[in-house]
């Protein structure tokens, strides 16, 4: 075990997997003698190469376009998009080509890449580097979408990722880079795809969150706890698969949902759990469900702090839950 | 001969070209026969209503048969959707082609694309999409995994005039000349991009001038000459193997047909224009050639054609026969592996298909 934060742990593991097969590589922008703007490849370079550690031009459509070439060749490219609310330029070759070739190949052509990309709110970003645009991706057949919430499984599920031979989005919280760190096991340890985890067991009600909201959702429900109702969080870990069958035991053993997510309410990530709760559990539940999220509108600058879910909302959100049944 | 584009950095020297060999002529002349044969023969079959779908290839016989005649089997080839002839070349069975244009159980795609995207593993010919241009950037990073691995092949990406205007055709040329990508950039300049003429694509000169700005030669070759197309894919093949990097090859020829079955060209080119270009068309020429040459006779080229014919027709007959696509295989290949919710959703299909409720 070591004491590492999401960002080390992130780093620590590129590192392993390039280590442990030749085939893994790096690209994207400033990846390389920089060592990414957030640090996340720091050291790769050194250790590896510029073959193996490529610094890209400034182009997402053309890092994701060559990896997908690389993958189709038969390398294991990890691209890096510097933050999630540039990774538009590479929508069509992400949705068109990366999410399809699998599929419109008849099985021929697989293409085994992982996008990582710091996402959400938190740091001042503003409109522009603060965007949690998981829900597209979510909603593309053919695409997995990984998001950690915790240094270990930051570290495990993107050895999954790595490993995996479909495409991958895997999604950085980048509030909590450095806010959390925790152990996490050396080693090659895994963390499968489509399996949540309990962050807090509780019978009286479920928070579902992932991400970088789960810290609010923990401390919410610590303060629950202290006014007598004791909350389940949930943390999904990945969307794509989702792991329905956790979702829907939480709510049968607590009646209670409460859906947290910093992305934009309408059809966002929580619009699908909340219909997957209505179709498969509406017997279990006590309560109409509530969301907690960010307001549709842009992503503001100044007012970050009021636009982005915290423990206080999801507080509100639980206690009108319980009070409804 | 290829012509270099202005102020183009390394204009390939025109002594190196090695010629067709003549040997191959015949060769060469039999898989554009087959090519035209196939693109006539699908026209119909798609007005009978038998096909859904055609993207015609005609007066780019040339152009395709001999680009992919002057590559290596090992190379790899990023198709648009309207490269018959280089399939053709490359071996891929016409009864194969025909089951992708019918979307039955022969096909490889599994009945997935529209006529013309299909790609074949075994052939080095990548699955094509609809969105233009992005198989550019794909080729670009496939050759820097050849090199990488350290394997002697080219990939080859094929695009036309109208794609030089996308997004991907910038990011694909610069990242191969920032990396040197053994990769050929081969754009098949049809003159018209559906309606939309070459002069308002771009105002470049030629499209081959882009290449100077990314730092590569761009060459122009006449499309309808199967020499000059050979030639320059030879250059271009040696020199990125060589380690000088990419080339871009401007190949000009006319589109005869249609852009698809769903257009009617009459309605934005005039029939002056066309008589023009038919009567440069590729096929007569090289016939023209082999003709001179001996290598061929009139008697010879009346029985090719027709026995071309009856063998398209013989395959379509068959690829008509073959089973339909089993309506299950609808939730294969989004993943190596069905998710939980792909695996409910395909009980939930199958219960529907047994009670009749879908028709396939």
């Amino acid at each position: 075990m070591t004491e590492l934060t999401i960002v080390q742990a992130i780093n620590r593991g590129l590192a392993d997997a390039m280590r442990a097969d030749p085939d893994v590589l790096v690209l994207g922008e400033d990846v390389g003698v920089n060592g990414g703007v957030f640090r996340a490849t720091e050291g790769l370079f050194k250790e590896f190469g510029g073959d193996r550690v490529i610094d890209t031009p400034l182009s997402e459509t053309g890092i994701v376009g060559a990896a997908i070439g690389m993958a189709l060749y038969g390398l294991k490219p990890v691209a890096e998009i510097q933050f999630l609310d540039f990774i538009y330029p590479a929508f069509d070759q992400i949705v068109s080509e990366l999410a399809k070739f699998r599929y419109r190949s008849g099985g021929q052509y697989p293409c085994h890449v992982v996008i990582r990309s710091p996402y959400g709110g938190g740091i001042k970003g503003g409109l522009y580097h603060s965007q949690s645009s998981e829900a597209y991706f979510a909603h593309t057949a053919g695409l997995k979408v990984v998001i950690p919430s915790t240094p270990a499984d930051a570290k495990g599920l993107l050895a999954t990722a790595i490993a995996d031979p479909d495409p991958v989005l895997f999604l950085e919280p980048k509030r909590i880079y450095r806010a959390v760190s925790g152990e996490v096991p050396d080693g090659d340890q895994r963390v499968p795809f489509g399996e949540a985890r309990i962050a807090r067991e509780g019978a009286d009600l479920t928070i579902f969150a992932y991400g970088a909201m789960i810290p609010p959702s923990v401390q919410a429900a610590e303060t629950l706890a202290a006014s007598g109702t004791n909350a389940e969080v949930v943390d999904l870990r990945t969307l794509v698969p989702l792991d329905e069958k956790a979702v829907l035991a939480s709510v049968e053993k607590t009646g209670r949902a409460v859906i947290v997510h910093e992305a934009p309410r309408f059809c966002g990530f929580g619009a699908e759990l909340a219909a997957i709760l209505a179709e498969k559990a509406f017997f279990s539940l006590k309560a109409p469900i509530q969301r907690v999220t960010g307001y549709d509108t842009p992503f503001p600058y100044a007012l970050e702090n009021a636009y982005l879910p915290n423990a206080e909302r999801i507080v509100h959100a639980a206690k009108a839950v319980v009070a409804a049944g | 001969m290829g012509k270099a584009a202005d102020k183009s950095p390394e204009p390939p020297a025109p002594e190196a070209s090695p010629d067709l060999p003549a040997d191959d002529l015949p060769k060469v002349y039999r898989a554009m026969v087959l090519a035209r044969v196939m693109d006539e023969r699908c026209l119909t079959l798609q007005r009978q209503g038998r096909i859904g779908f055609y993207v015609p290839l005609q007066g780019q016989e040339a152009a395709q048969v001999g680009c992919a005649w002057a590559l290596d089997s090992e190379d790899w080839i990023f198709p648009a959707y309207r490269e018959l002839g280089v399939a053709l070349v490359r071996g891929v069975p016409v009864k194969l082609l025909l089951d992708q244009f019918i979307g039955n159980s022969g096909d490889v795609l599994k009945g997935r694309q529209m006529p013309n995207h299909y790609g074949y593993r075994e052939f080095r010919f990548v699955t094509a999409s609809s969105p233009v241009g992005t198989q550019i950037s794909q080729a670009v990073g496939a050759a820097m995994a050849a090199r990488w691995k350290g394997e002697e092949i080219v990939t080859v990406t094929f695009f036309g005039d109208g794609t030089t205007s996308s997004n991907d055709f910038h990011a694909g040329l610069n990242f191969a000349g920032v990396f040197k990508a053994p990769t050929i950039f081969f754009c098949q300049n049809n003159q018209w991009a559906i309606s939309l003429p070459r002069e308002r694509q771009t105002r470049s000169e030629t499209l081959a001038a882009k290449a100077v700005a990314y730092g590569f030669p761009g060459v122009v070759v006449d499309g309808t000459d199967v020499h000059a197309v050979y030639r320059a894919v030879r250059d271009a093949r040696d020199r990125a193997l060589a380690g000088d990097g990419p080339t871009l090859i401007e190949a000009q020829v006319y589109r005869l047909g249609p852009h698809s079955t769903s257009d009617d060209p009459r309605r934005y080119r005039t029939d002056a224009e066309l008589q023009k270009w038919k009567d440069k068309d590729p096929l007569a020429r090289l016939k023209h050639e082999l003709l001179t040459s001996g290598a061929l006779t009139e008697a010879d080229d009346a029985a090719l054609w027709e026995t071309t014919r009856k063998d398209v027709v013989a395959a379509f007959a068959s690829a008509e026969e073959t089973s339909p696509v089993d309506p299950l295989t609808l939730f294969d290949d989004v993943f190596a592996q069905r998710t939980p919710q792909l695996e409910a959703q395909r009980e939930e299909f199958a219960a529907l298909l047994k009670e009749g409720l879908i028709k396939p």
